[in-house]
């Protein structure tokens, strides 16, 4: 029983740490941005504010039931996925509900929330939702493709569909993915950069011409249970890659407070490098159409996980 | 606790605190001074640096900002968009067009003051006003947020039978869907 209850104030802290960073980064990055157009930015914890307002909204106007429940579709798609994903290697503070196969798992589960957007949307009836959800399932046929290929490799490679193997392996080998599978690592990079929607693939939510696509019918406090849900949802793509390609954090030898802080510090900064990526991409990129975001991702994304597959192969 | 008058002092203390200083601004640009606005938005002027972002639908919006004249004709678009924004909303009129007509005061296709078909909170003079002269006004509305007094909707929803009359002079073919917001 007291397993239960020490696994259940795990869950929600790392539900709270996954919220935290997840928001804190989006704040850094719009900080960033601001700096590299010479302007002076909004505070990093803006944020928190903006979802503070968008909670203290005083009326909501819901469309029907699917519209009502969308955000928390998203919001339980993430906390799901963040279930399964290993925060810290074996580490008592984080557990996670992992099981072998559990890779498989998540590759489903990951499109869970952006299908419960996609119905929600359709409801609202706005034009405008239903181009962003038809562009948006698009694209994720564009860029799971390289991002499954990439999976794959690597579950070819070692024989195990389970992240905690994986992050064993390259605990024991002292080799990162990254380098025993790089072309696997290229193109699940590749595909990071269509599931984060900086440019040039923001076509979903582009605001100047789809007026935010999805979400363009929903305020307040829908469109903040959005945003917490789509925070920790960025954690968990960060976290999932440094757990497969950059040698996870922490080590399941030291489990005390001090380790894991440590831990937890290693994680943010391969999170936050990673994170950087697509932010840099974006930064230099304008929009692309979204047969031309497609064609990328079908291009030499695909062609880098098939040779990552044939890598892992022979 | 939750009845009690200084911890509801503390909630809204924090409520206005973030309401001011997150205010997602739709641009109701139709004016010429819808060219002010880039200017303020971006590089030089970084209206981001006080929290004020442009929102794309009026659903997301806390601020309406009427840029310029008003024709009788958008001023159909103009309610509509604001009966959509969601409570706590506000108006700022930009320039000397919103308050009294402005250089067009005698043009048969314009309204002379909006304050008689919407609340508005904030008046910017000026013909342009210049980008600075628009972060003061925002300013102010962050000012009037902070003390409480910014209660645009709530003026709307008790005087509605006024504005409802008032607007209706101006637009002949009333075919509007009844929100409830």
């Amino acid at each position: 029983m007291e397993d239960l209850g020490l696994k259940i104030f795990g869950a929600i802290l790392t539900t709270i740490m996954a919220f935290a960073v997840g928001m804190t980064y989006g704040g850094i990055v719009r900080k960033l941005t601001a700096r590299v157009q010479n302007r002076f930015g909004p505070p990093f914890y803006q944020n928190f504010l903006d979802l503070v307002k968008l909670q203290s909204k005083k009326t909501n106007v819901a469309h029907g039931f699917m519209g009502h429940t969308a955000p928390v579709w998203i919001m339980v798609a993430s906390i799901t996925v963040l279930m399964f994903i290993p925060i810290l290697n074996g580490n008592l503070w984080f557990p996670n509900l992992s099981f072998h196969g559990d890779l498989i798992f998540i590759l489903y589960m990951m499109v869970f929330g952006s299908l419960g957007m996609a119905l929600g949307a359709g409801q609202t009836g706005n034009p405008n939702s239903a181009i962003g959800v038809t562009r948006g399932l698009s694209m994720m046929v564009g860029f799971e493709i390289p991002f499954v290929l990439a999976l794959v490799a690597l579950m070819v490679q070692y024989h195990t569909t389970s992240i905690q193997d994986l992050m064993q392996i390259q605990h024991e080998s002292g080799t990162w993915l990254i380098f025993s599978n790089p072309f696997a690592f290229l193109a699940a990079l590749f595909a990071s950069l269509g599931m984060f929607r900086y440019s040039p693939f923001d076509i979903v939510g582009a605001p100047a011409e789809l007026a935010s696509g999805p979400m363009s019918e929903f305020g307040g406090k829908y469109l903040g249970t959005m945003m917490s849900g789509g925070s920790i949802f960025a954690f968990i793509k960060l976290t999932l890659y440094v757990d497969l390609f950059l040698g996870g954090a922490g080590n399941p030898d030291h489990t005390g407070i001090w380790a894991t802080l440590a831990g937890i510090g290693v994680l943010l900064i391969k999170t936050f490098t990673l994170y950087m990526v697509p932010v840099f991409y974006g930064w230099v990129s304008p929009r692309y159409r979204t047969e031309q975001a497609i064609r990328y991702f079908w291009g030499w994304p695909t062609a880098l996980g098939i040779i990552g597959l044939i890598w892992a192969v022979y | 606790m939750i009845n009690d008058k200084d911890s509801q002092k503390i909630v809204d203390y924090i409520q206005n605190f973030s309401r001011k200083h997150s205010l997602f601004v739709m641009a109701y640009g139709t004016g010429c001074g819808a060219i002010e606005i880039p200017a303020t938005m971006t590089s030089r002027y970084d209206a981001e640096r006080f929290g004020i972002r442009g929102a794309a639908t009026p659903r997301q919006a806390d601020v309406l900002l009427i840029t310029g004249y008003l024709a009788t004709k958008t001023l159909k678009r103009v309610i509509r968009v604001y009966e959509q924004m969601q409570e706590p909303k506000y108006v700022i009129g930009f320039g000397s067009c919103t308050i009294n007509g402005g250089m067009y005061y005698d043009s048969y296709n314009t309204i002379n003051a909006l304050e008689q078909y919407i609340p508005v909170d904030v008046y910017i003079n000026g013909c342009m006003p210049r980008p600075e002269s628009v972060i003061s006004g925002f300013i102010k509305l962050q000012e009037l947020i902070q003390q409480g007094k910014a209660d645009n909707g709530k003026r709307y929803r008790e005087n509605l039978e006024w504005y409802r009359a008032n607007q209706k002079k101006i637009i002949k073919n009333w075919k509007m869907p009844d929100y409830n917001w």
